[in-house]
């Protein structure tokens, strides 16, 4: 009996990554209030992204979390805790849909390098959205492991500066996210 | 009406009887409002004696007590008595007045972000922007304050709002308020009851954990019941005091750190562990991998986080301990589920309480701790006052003394900062809890270092007559601070001696109050006495020993391991104020005076070249 329960013991300790989705009253002050959360219970947070919803008076949060199944299971019962937490999913990596959009404003100082980077956006879907007489600036959307696939791209012409919005996702199919009662 | 018209309806609405306050600035507008309520409001000194107040009020009576101070300062000083709520499930609703809603964020005079200070120590708070948000708050507030597992609600009050109008008619007070992210379970799963119910027929080594949520969920007489039914020892958390009588055959005390022998070993042996209503936090398990190693564990409680949060546990059951209790004593009635089973179990453990009794009846000068707790004991059991007294305690030894050697039997009548461990809760607690219950006696034991954090309340109890008895366990010692020097940093006592001063008797005098010093240990019967019956304040200082220590199991330890303490006479020196003065001349003494005047004058010239 012991070993089993080592087992599940050692499995438990493995550290995955975890989309947390979090449905929140868009009442002010309460990214402070699950900002907080993270801070007081000693979570690290990866990245988290906040927006309006179909609905005016409930805001989404994605939450990237990186921890072992204890922590996200504490995570996700110290969020339901909260008044102002409407509803928190754990959406399982293959089952959802996510996506990060990112900003890169790339050294291109002449034509050749200008050439090549518009190709590479090209192959990546990505769009450029600025352009001057040494820089470009490209507009790429997807997953994080494409977006990081370009950023080792681009890397080798200088990337003068980065924003990346952190990810965001939806459940894939029909279900959705609903308040605690129903 | 003007809001703080409309606040103070909401308030009588909700029931409230009495609030707890300190006046300023941004609240005169709600002061002015109450000049014509039928509200009772106590005026403290000190505006964490109003949320420890309204804290021991809400432990007593189980009602959500309420208190206000000002915008800034004021709300900074109810902090820390809305955190001791906080940790020990206390329902309170804080009010803090706020600069008005133009000048939030303008650093205005008395302006803090109360939002943000009291978000991570409250259940929930609010900021009204607009008058017509009140009445639905108000309701919202003493709802999450009071459900689910009980807690503290701040509402951030900004002056404007107070006087904004505001008509009731169109913005009426709501019968009842949905939240939609706030649904707390009350019933508890019917297969995880029926599976706990298997477990506990099956058990040979049964115990039973008792903590604050027993208290909370009035699930005492459940409690008695599974417990006798089926023969299972009870120890309590120091929350879950009173949930369970200590007279009673299969009580064991307390459990944890500070924990009674028989408590400690009935965990560390048994074969299934049923907690009710407790959190395990550190002082429970010490080391947590040698914690009830051969246990199953039942773990009840109304907040799903605290379900495995410490301990793994094998059923779970989220909802109200009552509920969830009763359910078990009727499915273990069904399957005929007797009392015998246990029997060795339960005649080892008594058999080890009743070797390690502990000595109450020092007659030593000074006073043992013990002798005083022993004397209470049979006081109240004399006046026939058992069902009629409270006892608040403060934090440090005096708590332990009390948890350890004082026998509680009834829910509600054993007050103490338990998660927090606010020294300075015991004191205005105690006026809470009498207002609460005027009728019961209420006994504030205390340490010296305690009670003087908040010994400015003398003046509360003083001026509204609340008859208050204030045991002081008086040993000039920062007791549980000295234990600890002694027994972990090699008796290297720093920082724990207070000295002579004051002289209690007349410090309590110059409010008005009586006190008697009692030195001699035939003294305290007659002492408690007099000030019991009395039905006035009173202040008894007993002098008692500064050596005197408890045994405890050391932090992180294991539960079986109780160390004895050393008990040493605290010889720290302190050092006064003439030779601080000599020790930083003597650092500045190869400069003269001269030489200074001389440094200062030249970085001014260098300042005014920078210019």
């Amino acid at each position: 009996m012991g070993s089993i329960k080592s087992e599940k013991k050692e499995k438990n300790n493995e550290t995955h990554t975890h989309i947390i989705s979090v449905l929140v009253l868009n009442n002010p002050g309460v990214l402070q209030r699950i900002a907080g959360l993270f801070t007081r219970r000693g979570y690290n947070i990866c990245s988290i992204t906040v927006g309006s919803t179909e609905s005016p008076n409930m805001a989404r949060m994605t939450i990237i979390v990186k921890g072992n199944d204890k922590i996200l299971e504490q995570v996700v019962k110290q969020l339901n805790k909260l008044i102002e937490v409407i509803k928190v999913s754990d959406l399982s990596v293959n089952m959802c849909v996510k996506r990060e959009l990112c900003l890169i404003k790339i050294h291109a100082p002449n034509e050749s390098s200008k050439s090549q980077i518009i190709q590479y956006t090209n192959v990546f879907r990505g769009k450029i959205v600025d352009l001057s007489q040494e820089s470009l600036t490209v507009e790429i959307t997807g997953n994080s492991d494409k977006i990081n696939a370009f950023v080792d791209l681009v890397r080798n012409f200088g990337i003068k500066e980065m924003a990346r919005t952190g990810l965001t996702a939806l459940m894939r199919g029909p279900k959705i996210l609903k308040s605690k009662k129903s | 009406m003007k809001g703080a018209e409309a606040i103070i309806k909401a308030l009588e609405y909700e029931k409230v009887e009495v609030i707890f306050g300190y006046p300023g600035g941004a609240l005169l507008p709600f002061y002015d409002a109450l000049y014509d309520s039928d509200l009772i409001h106590i005026l403290t000194r000190h505006e964490q004696g109003a949320a420890h107040a309204a804290d021991g009020y809400a432990r007593a009576s189980g009602k959500v007590g309420v208190c206000v101070a000002t915008s800034g300062p004021g709300a900074t000083n109810l902090v820390t008595g809305v955190a001791t709520a906080h940790a020990d499930s206390s329902p309170i609703v804080a009010i803090t007045g706020q600069v008005p809603t133009k000048l939030i964020g303008n650093d205005a005079f008395q302006e803090i972000d109360a939002l943000g200070l009291f978000m991570p120590i409250v259940k929930h708070n609010f900021q009204l922007r607009s008058a017509k948000e009140i009445p639905e708050t108000i309701r919202s507030a003493f709802n999450i304050a009071k459900t689910g597992r009980p807690g503290p609600v701040h509402i951030d009050l900004p002056k404007d709002v107070q006087e904004e109008e505001l008509d009731l008619d169109k913005y009426p007070i709501p019968a009842k308020v949905e939240l939609p992210g706030y649904k707390p379970t009350k019933m508890g799963h019917p297969k995880q009851i029926k599976l706990a119910s298997s477990h506990i027929f099956k058990a040979e080594r049964p115990v039973i954990i008792a903590g604050g949520g027993v208290n909370i969920a009035n699930a005492t007489s459940e409690l008695m019941q599974l417990a006798e039914l089926c023969n299972i020892p009870v120890c309590t958390t120091l929350m879950g005091k009173g949930s369970f009588p200590e007279n009673h055959p299969l009580a064991l005390g307390m459990v944890g750190m500070h924990g009674t022998k028989p408590a400690n070993h009935a965990v560390s042996e048994s074969d299934l562990l049923i907690a009710i209503g407790c959190r395990f936090s550190d002082r429970i398990t010490g080391d947590i991998n040698s914690f009830a190693p051969h246990a199953k564990i039942i773990h009840i409680d109304i907040d799903p986080a605290e379900i495995g949060k410490n301990v793994r546990v094998d059923v779970p059951i989220v909802g109200d301990a009552k509920l969830i209790l009763n359910n078990i004593v009727s499915n273990l009635i069904k399957i005929s589920m007797n009392n015998n089973g246990n029997r060795e179990w339960v005649e080892y453990l008594q058999s080890l309480k009743k070797s390690c009794t502990p000595k109450m009846d020092y007659s030593d000068v000074p006073i043992k701790p013990q002798r005083i707790v022993k004397e209470l004991m049979n006081v109240i059991k004399e006046l026939n006052i058992e069902r009629k007294s409270i006892i608040t305690t403060d934090v440090g030894q005096n708590q332990m003394w009390m948890a350890h050697y004082f026998k509680t039997h009834f829910p509600r009548s054993f007050l103490s900062s338990g998660g927090l461990g606010t020294m300075g809760f015991g004191f205005p607690s105690a006026i809470g809890a009498k207002i609460a219950k005027p009728d019961f006696k209420v006994i504030s034991v205390t340490g010296d270092g305690g009670f003087m954090m908040n010994i400015q309340e003398l003046g509360t109890i003083a001026d509204y007559n609340i008859p208050v008895v204030i045991c002081l366990f008086d040993n000039r010692t920062l007791g549980m601070v000295y234990q600890w020097q002694n027994l972990f940093y090699g008796k290297r006592q720093c920082s724990v001696n207070f000295g002579e001063a004051p002289d209690f008797v007349k410090v309590a005098e110059g409010y008005g109050i009586n006190a008697l010093r009692i030195t001699n240990p035939e003294e305290i019967e007659e002492c408690l006495k007099e000030a019991l019956i009395s039905d006035e304040p009173y202040l008894l200082d007993f002098a008692i020993d500064p050596s005197e220590a408890l045994s405890m199991v050391p932090p992180g330890g294991k539960l079986k391991n109780i160390i004895d303490p050393i008990t040493e006479h605290p010889n720290e020196k302190v050092i006064c104020f003439d030779e601080i003065k000599r020790r930083f001349l003597e650092k500045g003494s190869n400069k003269n005076e001269n030489a200074l005047l001389e440094e200062l004058s030249e970085s001014e010239k260098d300042e005014g070249i920078k210019v």
